[in-house]
């Protein structure tokens, strides 16, 4: 048997993992790991792997906009509508309906401010029911999918203590 | 001028640690995987460091009152409630102090005449021999085994007891060897208690939550007829991930805490004022934090344990604290010439088990206070080394 929560904050925090050495850090067996696992993405529990990049370490240029976008709800279709109309376009990396002064956050990613400027003005604004929108550009990363971008790893215990 | 010879004799008289040399060694080589670390590698959980610098922000920057802050008493006794099922009360048997070591230390010089004996069960942390030592009493050795999962024995317990004997320490779950004494192992003990009213123990529960087979820490202190005559030894350093802040407790019957506090009054006044104020922010929220750790280490425990197997060396399933403890023996070299040999030739640390006491011989302690990545890496090297050995490689 597998704990399903222990083996999902495991791999949370790192995906690089097989399913062997989960098997033993678990207690379980390996057949049992990956019948889990297997279990885990039928149930759309687990949606993908991913790789978190520091992409201001690489070469590549790239701005990444957190975007608010204001709706009016539409008749028997709510929000979704729309928020299912803009996660169609691969750049838009995440998008949540949250509460408060507006109503959907696009975490959008593209090549360069002029890209984001013009998805926004020709792509989002003249949709039906977007009543308005407002655009955040992120200017350093200090900390993303709980994990530090500079982080301090030394280890500055003796070398031995009984 | 030397002076060594105005040392005091029982002072000269405690040997410096078995493994000196190992120390230095391992201090002065350079990219060492440290697998020989008694620390936890967590740093102390973020909320419990800020109510520390909140105590500063806020100016108590002065003594506390000797026993220590009563709501840090208090929170200590509502958490011994809370896990243990037992009560103590805040005013008159806790007594806050610096580190379970301060209480170690208390406990030798508050119950020891000269002469006495105390019985120590090996392998053990260091400190209780040189403890009772410095206090002029004469610690007693009780071995433990493999065979017998490294637990005390009652029969083996009753065998070292004579008129002279005071108390008892008992250190579970171990450091060294990772053994824990469930409620039931405790009960045979208690058996022998009983047949023997004048004698205390000591009940070292540094390491308490770090159990891995148990929910809740099982202790002598649990049992109502002989709670008087335990004291309890506990604190932050290994379960919240806080040696640094020096902060533990004792706890027990209130002539026996009053008895430890007159001491702790005149030689260290209070236990750091910042560090009160911290375990109190622990014990109310940071529980949490304990179980996430514990899981952490449950894990590498799996890992080590399997690791062992790979390499081929014979260890009995660790359950407690973070440490393994293999035989190396059938290998050709002593405890102390496998690590040296070890570190130098693959460049990790463990300690060798006679550090522990003289029936450690023949094993090594190895610690999981380390980040996943080391101890993969170390796991690896050690299954080389030992191939390596059994071909012959480091024959003199
Ligand atoms: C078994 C045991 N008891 C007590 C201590 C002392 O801990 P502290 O003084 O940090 O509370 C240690 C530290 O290594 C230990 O391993």
């Amino acid at each position: 048997m597998v704990n399903r929560m222990e083996l999902l904050k495991l791999i949370k925090n790192n995906a690089k993992l097989c399913p062997r050495e989960i098997a033993v850090m678990l207690g379980t067996t390996e057949e049992d790991v990956q019948a889990e696992l297997k279990a885990l993405s039928d149930e759309g529990i687990i949606l993908g792997y991913t790789t978190q990049i520091n992409w201001e370490k690489t070469e590549k240029e790239s701005v990444i906009a957190m975007i608010e976008v204001k709706l009016s709800p539409m008749r028997n279709r709510g929000y979704d509508h729309i928020a299912n109309l803009l996660c169609k376009y691969d750049k838009v990396a995440s998008c949540y309906l949250v509460s408060g002064d507006y109503d959907l956050m696009l975490i959008y990613e593209d090549d360069n401010l002029r890209e984001v400027a013009s998805f926004v003005s020709e792509k989002i604004a003249p949709l039906e029911g977007v009543l308005s929108t407002k655009t955040h550009f992120i200017l350093k990363k200090y900390k993303i999918d709980g994990i530090v971008s500079d982080r301090n790893d030394n280890d500055d215990r003796q070398t031995v203590i009984l | 001028m030397d002076y060594s010879d105005k040392i005091s004799d029982v002072v000269k008289k405690v040997p410096p640690s078995a493994i000196r040399r190992f120390f230095d060694l391992a201090n002065e080589m350079k990219d060492v995987i440290s697998l020989s670390i008694g620390e936890p590698d967590f740093v102390t959980p973020w909320n419990v460091r800020e109510a520390g610098i909140n105590s500063l922000v806020d100016g108590y920057t002065h003594y506390s009152p000797n026993a220590g802050y009563i709501d840090s008493r208090k929170a200590i006794s509502k958490y011994i409630s809370d896990r243990y099922g037992v009560d103590y009360d805040p005013n008159g048997e806790i007594l806050i102090t610096v580190g379970g070591s301060e209480g170690l230390d208390l406990v030798a010089r508050a119950l020891i005449n000269p002469g006495d004996e105390v019985i120590i069960v090996e392998p053990c942390f260091v400190a209780y021999k040189a403890t009772v030592a410095f206090a002029h009493g004469v610690p007693v050795v009780v071995e433990t085994k493999p065979e017998n999962d490294f637990k005390l024995q009652p029969e083996e317990l009753e065998a070292k007891i004579t008129d002279k004997t005071k108390y008892i320490i008992l250190g579970y779950p171990s450091n060294p060897t990772g053994a824990i004494m469930t409620k039931e192992d405790l009960s045979k003990i208690r058996d022998v208690l009983l047949k023997h009213p004048d004698i205390f123990v000591i009940s070292d529960e540094l390491y308490a939550e770090l159990n891995y087979v148990e929910d809740k820490p099982s202790s002598l202190v649990q049992f109502e007829d002989i709670k008087d005559r335990v004291i309890m030894i506990n604190g932050f350093s290994k379960s919240f991930a806080m040696t640094g802040w020096r902060l533990g407790y004792v706890l027990g019957n209130r002539s026996l805490v009053a008895a430890v506090t007159k001491i702790h009054q005149y030689c260290i006044m209070c236990s750091p004022s910042m560090s009160q104020f911290a375990i109190i922010d622990a014990l109310k929220n940071g529980l949490s934090y304990v179980d996430e750790m514990k899981d952490e280490y449950n894990h590498r425990r799996r890992v080590i344990i399997q690791g062992l197997k790979d390499a081929g060396l014979e260890c009995f399933t660790p359950s407690g604290a973070f440490y393994a403890f293999p035989s190396i023996k059938g290998l050709g070299l002593s405890s102390e010439e496998f690590c040296e040999t070890f570190l130098r030739e693959k460049h990790v640390a463990i300690v060798p088990g006679n550090a522990f006491g003289e029936c450690g011989e023949g094993y090594v302690r190895i610690s999981y206070a380390a980040s996943m990545e080391s101890i993969n890496t170390a796991m690896e090297r050690l299954a080389e080394f030992v191939k390596e050995l059994k071909e012959g490689k480091y024959n003199a």
